[in-house]
């Protein structure tokens, strides 16, 4: 069997490289705020970072709950086609 | 000629001729159908109205106005789409119940009265459930029962809150209706059912992942939108939607983030999307209605989008599940890439649709003072991204190397999905083409300096939470499972308070059984002693005394005739 080609991923250098470059990006979003001035409407908007801040909070909170969800909300795959 | 045809008629006259043709004749109208249709539509101007007069009421099939003619375009592209994407099929079922589907939906939003409305509201429970039979698996089977049920449950509810309207008003015009008295709360209930508001919404995220591929991308564009169209139309600025809103757009995200079943995710996020439209209805001004129905025409085609391309994951490699799935990208680059256009647009990215139509929304709920529902859909917009924007791509199409090399789907899926994408984009970066469409004058510039930065560091502050969660190992891996939700109470709970019944019933039921059967047995012991072979009225009898019978019966009757 030929050996398959190599793909952009198979390399864990090219992640490293792809994450350094989502990272960076993040980091100059944030930096954006210091500089520009937002048009708001709610005074939370206001705040330093607000949006990049809550963005994360948000994902954090969400995926943490949802697995402590799992506990009541998980059955086994054949739950509903059982007996 | 064709401009004072009702547009459903094309697609239900085109359904009974594809049913007749094979081969390319087939395919060529299939793709005629909603081409001619959408072109005839065009030349259809505002004000148009069909009345026709049926058992004293005067029908009205057809109405056009701004809001009608949006969801008029809308269903026609979707349909195109829809059509093109399953084109490879041999299926007669699944193309004429596609048809019928489409059809049914066009004909309920050009429904100018409640009557028209109920029929098409059920016409659709019925054509759409055969994309879902079409799959012919038992899974299949039983949730297209369930899923059947509960439409057609809706049509009811909606039938008799009509009826009780149409005697309280005198009228069947279908307008502002107003939550007000139980017929607008039983036509409020069915709308909602439809709608997929919260603990109503599960017969959708149930029955979506079951139908074919092909099946639930025509089931995606059509029943919910024509309910968030009934309630744009009947409901505008009814606040108890602002809240029911803001919860489609928060819970159903919870449940997507532990699925494992990739087209329920999509099932769950499809709630969350319909959450933002039902909630800009309920803040009724003209930018969140502008909102509202601006993201129902972007949803249709993201979500279809992001449905086409896990269809064709399935189509190919027979698996939707994230615990099958991952490394896809090496074999099937363009269904990745347009995977990831529908993700990006769902989640808003700037130049992508839904960058354009779900801030308006969002900024309605501020301007309005509706500060916590801000909030809400704030989280949600995090959300999305999150579970439908990087999960769907990431567990389908990277993750791990799950082994599988699946080549690229049939052509035809592959030019629907473009055709999709390439909408995606374009309505992202010319709004100003469906903001003309809209139903009120739009004055929101969505290009500027704040919007674009504001949601360029939400959505990347979500990935990073992503990334970190993801590198930390914290985040929950894909695990084969079911997670219990409304359904459990008739699947689960029902059948077993059932069988409980019947088992406590029982004893009285047997008793009841034998005595019945023992009086049975004494009418049978009766019969056979007059009508058995030695019974008086099983024998022979001679024809003089049958027609002396006779005559004695006739008289008796006449007596009784004079009598009178």
């Amino acid at each position: 069997m030929e050996k398959e080609s190599q793909h952009i991923f198979d390399n864990p250098r090219n992640i490293k490289r792809l994450l350094r470059v989502f990272f960076a990006l993040c980091a100059v979003l944030l930096l954006l705020d210091l500089v520009h001035h937002r048009h708001v409407i709610h005074a939370w908007e206001h705040l330093w970072g607000f949006y990049g801040i809550f963005g994360f909070v948000a994902c954090v909170a969400l995926v943490l709950i949802a697995k402590e969800l799992r506990k009541v909300l998980m059955r086994p795959e054949d739950y509903y086609d059982a007996d | 000629m064709l401009t004072s045809l009702p547009p459903f008629a094309l697609f239900f006259a085109g359904a009974l001729v594809v049913a007749l043709l094979r081969g390319w004749p087939r395919y060529a109208l299939l793709l005629l159908i909603p081409v001619a249709g959408g072109l005839a539509l065009l030349g259809v101007s505002e004000g148009t109205t069909v009345h026709v007069a049926i058992l004293g009421y005067e029908l009205t099939p057809y109405r056009v106005d701004r809001l009608s003619l949006l969801f008029g375009y809308l269903f026609h592209i979707a349909a195109f789409l829809a059509i093109v994407f399953s084109l490879h099929l041999r299926d007669t079922l699944q193309h004429v119940s596609g048809l019928l589907y489409a059809g049914s939906a066009i004909g309920a939003v050009f429904a100018g009265d409640l009557i028209t409305l109920f029929v098409f509201w059920e016409l659709l429970a019925v054509s759409s459930v055969f994309l879902i039979w079409a799959r012919r698996t038992p899974r299949a089977t039983n949730a297209g029962f369930r899923y059947l049920v509960i439409q057609v449950l809706s049509g009811l509810i909606l039938l008799a809150g009509v009826l009780i309207h149409v005697s309280q008003t005198g009228s069947i015009t279908f307008d502002y209706i107003g939550l007000d008295g139980p017929a607008a709360s039983l036509i409020f209930l069915a709308f909602g059912i439809k709608a997929a508001f919260p603990l109503l919404h599960n017969w959708l995220t149930d029955a979506y992942p079951e139908a074919t591929p092909t099946g639930t991308v025509f089931l995606c564009a059509f029943t919910t939108k024509v309910a968030v169209y009934a309630l744009a139309r009947g409901f505008p600025g009814t606040e108890i939607l602002i809240y029911i809103g803001a919860l489609m757009t928060c819970f159903p995200i919870f449940y997507a983030v532990i699925e494992n079943d990739l087209r329920r995710v999509l099932g769950y996020s499809m709630i969350n999307q319909i959450g933002f439209m039902v909630c800009g209805i309920g803040i009724g001004t003209a930018l969140s209605i502008n909102g509202a129905v601006s993201h129902a025409f972007n949803d249709v085609i993201f979500k279809g989008l992001l449905f086409m391309s896990m269809g064709a994951v399935l189509h190919v490699t027979g698996r939707i599940k994230g615990t099958d799935l991952g490394g896809l990208y090496k074999t099937m680059p363009l269904t990745t890439g347009f995977c990831i256009v529908g993700a990006c647009s769902i989640s808003a990215f700037p130049l992508f649709s839904g960058f354009v139509s779900k801030s308006m929304v969002m900024l309605a709920a501020l301007d309005e003072g509706y500060h916590w529902v801000w909030l809400a859909l704030l989280f949600a917009s995090a959300g999305v991204f999150h579970h439908a924007g990087i999960k769907i791509p990431f567990f389908a199409f990277f993750a791990r190397d799950s082994g599988l090399r699946a080549q690229e789907p049939p052509v035809n899926m592959l030019v629907a999905m473009a055709l999709a994408a390439v909408l995606c984009v374009f309505i992202g970066s010319y709004p100003g083409v469906l903001y003309s469409l809209l139903p009120f004058p739009v004055e929101y510039e969505p290009y500027t300096s704040t919007h674009v930065i504001a949601q360029l560091q939400l959505l990347f502050f979500s990935a990073l939470a992503f990334t970190w969660l993801k590198l930390t190992g914290l985040y929950p891996p894909e695990l084969r499972s079911v997670n219990i939700d409304v359904e459990w109470v008739y699947r689960w709970l029902g059948p077993r308070i059932m069988r409980a019944a019947r088992s406590l019933g029982s004893p009285v039921d047997d008793r009841m059984r034998t005595g019945v059967l023992k009086r049975i047995d004494t009418v049978i012991g009766a019969l056979f002693r007059y009508h058995g072979p030695r019974g008086i009225l099983a024998r022979t009898w001679a024809t003089g005394s049958m027609v002396l019978w006779v005559a004695l019966l006739l008289w008796i009757y006449l007596l009784f005739y004079f009598a009178e």
